[in-house]
């Protein structure tokens, strides 16, 4: 039950865009569409699955203070969690890129509606943000796959949900100096505000 | 004329001056006509989630300059030897050494501010900005050049979340860098006078609308119209 309380926690309470500000690169730029938008949205859902997990083995087991004692004892008191930053971007551009290939070997139809979402992710800071907050709040192995999960559908869901109102928007009449990135600012401000109302919720 | 001097004049010509008037045009662009935030639309990503207060926003963009100055140095020295299929990697070891420097040295020096910043100083790793300007420019011009260009970008990043931060700061908390000005302002009309302060300021909403209206204002001046 704590893993589901932390899967609906991570998708509407402590949503990436909304109570974070994480990935708002990509959620601008590739919110024009919503087909685009499920796509790059499935992308991420995708990628933040396999990398929070991947990058708790490493911290777990290698980065952490006296992570390294499964070696030997000497090792016991090394700290190398400065090297944190370095070793999660590596293993998130490592991850994409196999990623990449294993859908691109098997699933070929994926491939090509994911297609150049995927390369463009291993710089998107949902990506990083989602590993460092599982090494920050110490999440077992299990909740940080289903925080992996929960993050990655928060950001589809907000990213759809914006595409569809910018289809629509498409028909009003922006002021000049609001439209694109200004007028979508203040919609995202609006869906905020919406998300804030899940803060009530005591799980 | 004799011939020494007229050897001295071309011998002159190829060296740009110091400040010259293309230079300062790389730093100036991109305050308001090239500005990454409200015009390019990039860095948004790790901006807005330390603008609640001023304090934490001027650590963050002296943290963002060091980084785009230091990695536009380094990538335009080594630009000649970085093969094209590997650059982004080279580029992300580079940023996220210098991102692990900022880091350390907060942590060291500044032990509260590393924990109020926490994740945000690891993201500038992803910040659009620094790769955006490492690929559009480091990459092709040579490294004074590249430093006025990314100090120019980081500069004009800064002065949009500095911006937001002090209206995010002085209505939700009525206060700007920690000093109380709505208390203040109280105080000279006495107690029945009171200024009362914005939660949605200080939630993540807050930013998000200050930010859509800076972008609205900047840009009629600017007279920037997006198709």
């Amino acid at each position: 039950m704590d893993l589901f309380n932390l899967g609906i926690r991570s998708i509407f309470i402590d949503n990436m865009v909304f109570a974070y500000f994480l990935g708002m690169c990509s959620f601008l730029a590739v919110s024009k569409k919503v087909s685009t938008a499920i796509g790059l949205g499935a992308a991420v859902i995708f990628v933040l699955t396999v990398t929070v997990p991947v990058n708790w083995v490493l911290n777990e087991y290698v980065l952490k203070e006296g992570a390294l004692s499964w070696v030997s004892d000497s090792l016991a008191t090394i700290d190398l969690s400065f090297l944190r930053f370095i070793m999660f971007i590596a293993i998130i551009a490592a991850m994409v890129q196999l990623v990449e290939m294993i859908v691109e070997k098997f699933a070929p139809a994926l491939y090509g509606a994911l297609g150049i979402f995927l390369p463009l992710i291993a710089v998107n800071c949902a990506i990083l943000g989602g590993s460092l907050f599982m090494a920050q709040r110490d999440y077992t192995l299990a909740e940080s796959t289903v925080y992996g999960f929960g993050s990655g559908t928060g950001f589809c869901l907000a990213i759809v949900a914006l595409a569809a109102i910018r289809e629509k928007l498409k028909y009003s009449n922006v002021p000049n100096g609001l439209k694109g990135l200004g007028i979508t600012m203040l919609l995202t401000g609006l869906m905020g505000m919406a998300f804030m109302s899940f803060m009530g919720i005591d799980l | 004329m004799s011939a020494e001097t007229v050897e001295n004049a071309i011998a002159k010509k190829p060296a740009e001056a110091f400040l010259s008037k293309r230079r300062k045009k790389l730093v100036s662009d991109p305050l308001v006509d090239e500005n990454p935030i409200t015009i390019q639309v990039l860095g948004i990503c790790s901006a807005l989630a330390v603008t609640t207060q001023m304090k934490p926003t001027l650590v963050m963009s002296i943290s963002v300059i060091f980084v785009i100055v230091m990695s536009n140095l380094v990538i335009s020295l080594m630009r000649n030897t970085i093969p094209s299929r590997v650059r982004i990697i080279v580029q992300l070891a580079v940023v996220a050494t210098l991102v692990t420097l900022v880091s350390e040295v907060l942590k060291a020096f500044a032990y509260d501010m590393y924990k109020e910043l926490s994740v945000f100083v690891g993201l500038i790793i992803t910040n659009c900005i620094v790769m955006g300007r490492l690929e559009a420019f480091a990459l092709g011009n040579k490294p004074y050049d590249s430093v006025l260009d990314g100090f120019g970008s980081a500069l004009g990043y800064s002065w949009i979340i500095l911006t937001v931060a002090f209206f995010r700061e002085l209505w939700g908390s009525g206060a700007v860098f920690g000093i109380p000005i709505f208390e203040y302002v109280s105080g000279i009309f006495g107690p029945d006078f009171k200024l009362a302060t914005n939660g949605l300021m200080v939630s993540p909403v807050g930013a998000f609308i200050i930010l859509g209206l800076i972008i609205w204002v900047q840009r009629t001046k600017t007279g920037y119209v997006e198709h």
